[in-house]
């Protein structure tokens, strides 16, 4: 992440944990909408919904991050997010247990994850952010994706 | 170059491209039938207006090679050459020459210069030009002008047919194009226009008379008004005029061609007419298809949640609309779909190409077959065909046909044959590539399977399982890597391929006797009518054609037991599945179960079901990366209230119940 500029984040809580992604990202916030169940898809990617006639996955960052899985209440929302992969653009739902705000913070308040004592496995976090007396972390969207898609396929040939 | 110019460069290059693909096909005919003059004229008229057309957008350079290569073909149109295979390949390689130089001109000079010449030594008359080609720069092909006694003026005189300019002929081109060979006069012919009475102001009744200072062949002005010549009057006089004296000296030749100096044969004045017919096809970018094929897809959805509305209100007014409404969707979208369609054909030729380099290049003579080439598909699959077809039409004839002489020795004749067919079976189209070589040989490519740790020796596989090892990656039983194959790269590609299209593979072959690889692919990959069912309170679509019958489960199932799986449906076996069971869902099933028996050419399935919804329309959406690993689902849905269904994949049932039933059968023999 470059120094010293500011960026638009959207901060929303997982589990009692605080995280914030870059708002360029995001395309748009739901209410919990109906899901459909996809047998047999592991535990990340376990549902489709239907976001404005397109079928989208809906994802759990909860599994990639290992924060204990809670149940939906009414403040649970599905953020609509855009990843981009190369030229490749695709779309995917997280579930979000409470979105706080969108916000602006310095870049140089972002800093590394420490190596030891983090509860979160090190190579999907990019940063732990500091803001209003909090920690919030940013989670590695594009890593997090790429090794799930990858560990899909790996699965299958496994088992194939 | 402007933004302008450069649409109308990349205008040209589609156009130049489609026919650059018509001249390869007229090519190959001609090699068949050799004497067809209509098919000469044709290749020639194709030729002639990639040249217009490229000098108009500024590819000089190509419309001189064009103008070269096709002096080189009037000798073929005047009887003076005759077809050849080293000809028909030259003319081959001219056309791929062409469509380099459409991407760039940079070095192509070389390659240019030598296929003219090539052609020059089997046409009799380039040679003479051929040097001259390369060193002209000149941008309008420029014909010997000095006749050996002072100038020659060549007066042409011209009346288009009356509904020229209806059709779209602009004159002005025409005599732009004949200023283009010299000093011209021209004058306007106006004995044949009508008194006012009688005018149509859209007929065209002016005639031209133009005189060129130049030595001009009939060829030469055959070629200006090639694309209206049938339907006018046109002379042509030759008149030398003496350096000194008065010009109407009355040397001149009386029309109509009258030059002793060359030796063409008269205007072939019975050409068929074949005018692109316009106004009959139009031309549609495929993205503004994509996008209706997408909106229509929305409507589909939405209708199928009005339908769900009314079903629930029952006003027999509103049923009434909804049911015409429901009538008109499914008619725009097979409306829609259908305008999607292309024929196979359309890529065919390319494989012929294709054929005849390879049949050259690796010294196996072939006859390559085509069957069914106006079976249609959807433009996307077809378009994603045609590598991998490339991939399995090289490997049939490159591992598939025996070389010519171990043929002689098999008893077989020495050319070979390839077979590519197309037909429709069912909601499915049956692609298949035959070939009469040597057929796969299971023990080698069980053999080799083994060594590449694919397979463990002690596995017991059925002969088609075996011959799928072929499409694994890196697979390969050739002992020599040739140019073309034997990498391993290919049947994997094609594999993937196919199955990104919802298409499966089947391959059969006969040691000696050739291999058959089939293609199955769904007739679209849009919209499909589908059956809902529901398992557990969750819905999923099976795709309706896949649909053999539906039964009800017969009461010695439904407690599910560790025995037997199978059903007697009218005195066949059917195993069957549990959807229930197969996608985790707990809980007691209802009383009454169903079983929806599905097919494919693997055999059937029986998917027990807790309850059948309905038809209905469905619109197929791609799954994500993140699910596209699942054996069991080709695609999702959005039903009527909104929700997402699954779509089953029928061939993957119908294989994980084959499995199934193959184990329990081993078991019972075990």
């Amino acid at each position: 992440m470059k120094r010293d500029c500011q960026i638009d984040i959207l901060t929303f809580r997982l589990g009692s944990e605080k995280l914030a992604i870059p708002a360029e990202y995001l395309r748009e916030i739901l209410e919990m909408v109906p899901i459909t169940r996809v047998p047999q898809s592991g535990s990340f990617a376990t549902a489709l919904i239907n976001v404005r006639g397109v079928v989208v996955p809906l994802t759990d960052l909860r599994v990639a991050l290992r924060i204990p899985h809670s149940a939906a209440t009414e403040d649970t929302r599905v953020l609509v997010l855009d990843l981009r992969n190369g030229d490749e653009k695709t779309t995917v739902a997280v579930l979000a247990d409470q979105v706080e705000e969108v916000t602006i913070m310095n870049t140089a308040d972002i800093g590394d994850v420490p190596p030891v004592g983090s509860p979160w496995p090190p190579e999907f976090v990019l940063g732990i952010g500091r803001h209003r007396g909090a920690f919030v972390m940013f989670p590695d969207l594009d890593m997090i994706f790429k090794t799930y898609s990858a560990a899909d396929a790996v699965n299958e040939k496994v088992s194939a | 170059m402007s933004e302008v110019d450069d649409i109308g460069a990349e205008i040209f290059r589609q156009e130049a491209t489609e026919l650059l693909h018509s001249i390869e096909k007229g090519l190959m005919d001609l090699e068949a039938r050799p004497s067809d003059t209509e098919l000469i004229n044709s290749i020639f008229r194709s030729m002639h207006t990639i040249k217009g057309s490229g000098a108009m957008f500024g590819f000089t350079e190509l419309s001189q090679f064009v103008h070269e290569f096709e002096t080189a073909f009037d000798d073929l149109r005047n009887g003076r050459a005759v077809v050849t295979y080293d000809l028909i390949g030259l003319s081959l390689q001219a056309c791929d020459q062409i469509g380099k130089l459409m991407q760039s001109t940079e070095g192509t000079e070389a390659e240019n210069r030598r296929i003219l010449a090539n052609l020059g030594r089997l046409m009799p008359t380039v040679e003479a030009d051929a040097p001259t080609a390369t060193q002209d720069t000149a941008q309008s092909p420029q014909p010997v002008e000095n006749g050996p006694s002072g100038n020659v003026m060549t007066i042409v005189r011209f009346w288009l047919g009356t509904d020229a300019l209806r059709l779209g002929t602009n004159p002005a081109l025409l005599i732009d194009e004949l200023r283009g060979f010299g000093d011209t006069t021209i004058r306007a012919l106006e004995d044949r226009v009508p008194t006012l009475g009688d005018l149509d102001p859209t007929d065209c009744h002016v005639g031209w008379e133009i005189e060129i200072a130049a030595d001009l062949s009939d060829a030469d002005i055959d070629m200006v008004f090639i694309f209206v010549r049938d339907d006018m009057d046109l002379t042509v006089e030759r008149r030398v005029e003496q350096l000194s004296f008065a010009p109407e000296a009355p040397q001149s030749l009386q029309a109509p061609i009258a030059d002793p100096g060359t030796e063409l044969p008269a205007l072939p004045k019975a050409q068929p007419a074949s005018p692109p017919s316009a106004g009959e096809t139009m031309r549609v970018a495929t993205e503004r298809l994509d996008e209706l094929m997408d909106r229509v897809g929305e409507l589909v959805i939405a209708d199928a949640r009005l339908q769900a509305l009314t079903e629930a209100t029952s006003d027999p007014a509103m049923m009434a609309v909804a049911e015409d409404i429901q009538r008109l969707v499914a008619g725009l979208r097979d409306a829609t779909m259908s305008m999607r369609m292309v024929p196979i054909g359309s890529i065919l030729g390319r494989f012929r190409r294709l054929m005849r380099d390879l049949s050259a290049s690796l010294g196996k003579p072939l006859d390559f077959v085509t069957v069914g080439e106006d079976t249609e598909l959807d433009k996307t699959v077809i378009e994603l065909l045609a590598d991998p077809l490339v991939h399995i039409l090289r490997n049939a004839v490159d591992h598939g046909l025996e070389r010519p002489e171990e043929r002689r020795a098999a008893g077989k004749p020495e050319t070979g044959m390839i077979e590519l067919g197309a037909r429709y079976s069912g909601a499915e189209v049956l692609i298949t590539v035959r070939d009469d070589g040597r057929g796969l040989n299971p023990g080698k490519i069980r053999e080799r399977a083994i060594s590449r740790g694919l397979i463990s020796a002690k596995d017991d596989l059925s002969e088609s399982e075996i011959f799928r090892m072929i499409f694994q990656p890196g697979f390969s039983t050739v002992d020599k890597v040739t140019e073309l194959s034997g990498r391993g790269v290919g049947m994997d590609v094609v594999m993937r391929t196919i199955g990104s299209l919802r298409g499966e593979i089947d391959l059969a072959s006969e040691p000696g006797q050739g291999t058959t690889l089939t293609l199955r692919l769904p007739l679209t990959l849009a919209i499909i009518d589908g059956m809902l069912i529901d398992v557990g309170g969750e819905r999923y679509t099976i795709p309706l054609a896949a649909v053999e019958e539906c039964v009800e489960l017969p009461a010695q199932h439904v407690v599910s037991s560790g025995g037997s799986s199978y059903l007697n449906i009218r005195g066949d076996l059917v195993p069957f599945l549990r959807l229930r069971h197969l996608f985790d869902i707990d809980g007691a099933p209802p009383e009454f179960q169903k079983v929806v028996v599905v097919s494919s050419t693997g055999g059937r399935v029986g998917l027990v079901v807790d309850r059948i919804i309905g038809n209905y329309q469905t619109v197929i959406k791609q799954l994500s990366q993140f699910h596209a690993g699942l054996k069991f689902f080709s695609g999702a849905t959005i039903l009527g209230d909104g929700t997402v269904a699954l779509i089953l994949d029928a061939n993957q049932l119908v294989m994980l119940g084959r499995d199934l039933e193959l184990r329990a059968r081993r078991g019972v023999a075990a």
